[in-house]
């Protein structure tokens, strides 16, 4: 498990263990998917650093936080892997990743590469009218939406932000029974519809595989 | 200090103090105040777009700049444009009656893919506290919509917000279809939205890429300045 919990991979990250060929940096909202498929398929080459996922409300420290971690680990890893979406750095990170000569994973963000990218573009159209919860989020709702948005102090906002929306898609990584009723009591809370659909873990799964 | 608050009482500030309490009490989104404010500096004779600059207008610039400055956040931001908002509901029918400044008109809209519109909400109502007269096409929109606005509107500006990464580049197809009918030059492009830059701005062929609502209200005056002056010359 991770020693120092959702709390902490919010707010200030995970450090690296020093062991392993390979370093992952990813965002804190990935780091319990990149360890289950580490323990999944064994993956002892890899080795772990989050950066806080709460940048996700502030997209514009991702770039800096990137170039920082890279700097820091370079040194000790064969291989630099970046866990992060663009995740509305408008290009930006892949921009720096290139420039690094760090691979980084394809896609807009995270509900994206869950779901696959082809299959999300696919149902963009469709789907306009989502928001979308990833396991992570269904778990972390409070720290992640309800209260960065104000919404702890004043539900009444909850129309100005969603107002425009009619469900909730809950893209689950995984089939647990308590992330449902979690999923299903966010929904409640935004006044949506409740969806959801397991996406395993898409595109994340095959950025880590180890390569031929 | 809270029932210093509660204690104090609007109506019996002078203008040179209900001023900054107003600027504090949109700062801090307190509709039903601000609202107050706005109907004692009318009663005490000031005129309608004195009170839209000076009060609301004013306290917002405020606003703007401590999120800008990573100071405030998303939700303080929605609480004081909605408290602007109701205070400027008041102001609106007097200052078509009172003949207030016209500064140009523009049509905006979020585009087609994405539904994001507190920030475009906000250039808006900058936009209108400046003079401007804004036609507000909404969320979600395809380039015919924005093109039908172009020609049933006749605006000056033409601005579009997106806020992901994935559908910015719709502002290019807007752009080039406008090109493509011979009218790009007819209009003032602003583009704006937290993941754009002036790079992409350039690129896309807007006028102007804007940061935030200040500058896109500075820049909107700035571009119809020119205009007036090329029209002149011309
Ligand atoms: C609030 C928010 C939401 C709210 C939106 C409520 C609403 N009614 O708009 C909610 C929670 C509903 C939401 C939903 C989603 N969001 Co959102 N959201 C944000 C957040 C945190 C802030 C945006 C905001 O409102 N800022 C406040 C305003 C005042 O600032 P602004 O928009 O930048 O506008 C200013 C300037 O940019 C400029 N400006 C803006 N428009 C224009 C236009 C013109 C003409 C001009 C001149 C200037 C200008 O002036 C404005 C005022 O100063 C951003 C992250 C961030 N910090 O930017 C993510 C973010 C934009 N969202 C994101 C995502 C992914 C989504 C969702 C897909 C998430 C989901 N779980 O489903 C959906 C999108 C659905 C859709 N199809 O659109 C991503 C985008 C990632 C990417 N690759 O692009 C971001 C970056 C968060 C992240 N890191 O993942 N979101």
């Amino acid at each position: 498990m991770i020693p120092s919990g959702d709390h902490a991979l919010t707010e200030t990250g995970l450090a690296p263990s020093g062991k392993g060929r390979v370093l992952v940096i990813g965002c804190g909202a990935l780091a319990h998917e990149i360890l289950a498929l580490k323990r999944a398929n064994g993956w002892d080459h890899l080795d772990l650093a989050c950066l806080p996922a709460i940048w996700h409300n502030h997209p514009e420290r991702i770039e800096p936080g990137i170039r920082a971690a890279v700097a820091q680990h370079r040194a000790d890893y064969r291989t630099i892997l970046v866990a992060y979406a663009d995740c509305g750095t408008g290009g930006g990170l892949a921009r720096l990743c290139a420039e690094l000569d760090v691979e980084m994973i394809a896609g807009p963000h995270c509900y994206a590469f869950f779901d696959g990218l082809d299959a999300f573009a696919a149902r963009a159209g469709d789907e306009l009218t989502a928001f979308y919860l990833t396991d992570f989020l269904a778990r972390q709702f409070d720290a992640f939406v309800w209260r960065p948005l104000g919404l702890d102090r004043h539900p009444e906002l909850v129309a100005s932000y969603f107002g425009n929306y009619d469900r909730l898609i809950h893209l689950a990584q995984t089939d647990d029974p308590a992330l449902d009723a979690a999923a299903r009591a966010c929904a409640a809370r935004l006044g949506l519809a409740h969806e959801r659909r397991v996406t395993g873990y898409g595109d994340l799964a095959r950025f880590l595989a180890p390569r031929a | 200090m809270a029932e210093d608050e509660d204690e104090l009482i609007l109506a019996d500030l002078p203008d040179e103090e209900l001023v900054p309490q107003m600027h504090d009490d949109l700062y801090d989104g307190l509709r039903d105040e601000v609202v107050e404010g706005v109907e004692i500096l009318l009663a005490r004779g000031w005129e309608p777009y004195r009170v839209l600059t000076e009060a609301l207008v004013a306290g917002m610039t405020i606003v703007g700049k401590d999120f800008r400055d990573g100071i405030l956040f998303v939700p303080e931001v929605l609480l004081a444009a909605n408290a602007m908002k109701a205070g400027m509901g008041l102001l609106k029918p007097l200052l078509a009656e009172t003949g207030a400044p016209k500064m140009g008109k523009m049509v905006i809209g979020t585009v087609k893919g994405d539904i994001h519109d507190i920030g475009k909400n906000l250039v808006s109502m900058m936009m209108e506290g400046a003079g401007f007269e804004v036609v507000d096409l909404g969320i979600n929109t395809d380039v015919d919509r924005y093109l039908g606005a172009l020609e049933t509107e006749q605006p000056d500006i033409l601005g579009m917000s997106a806020l992901l990464t994935t559908t910015m580049p719709y502002m290019k197809i807007v752009i080039d279809t406008m090109a493509e009918r011979g009218i790009r030059d007819d209009y003032i492009v602003l583009v704006g939205g937290a993941p754009l830059n002036e790079e992409f701005g350039r690129a896309i062929g807007a006028d102007a890429y804007c940061r935030d609502a200040a500058v896109a209200v500075e820049t909107a005056k700035a571009f119809i300045a020119r205009k007036h002056n090329q029209a002149v010359v011309a």
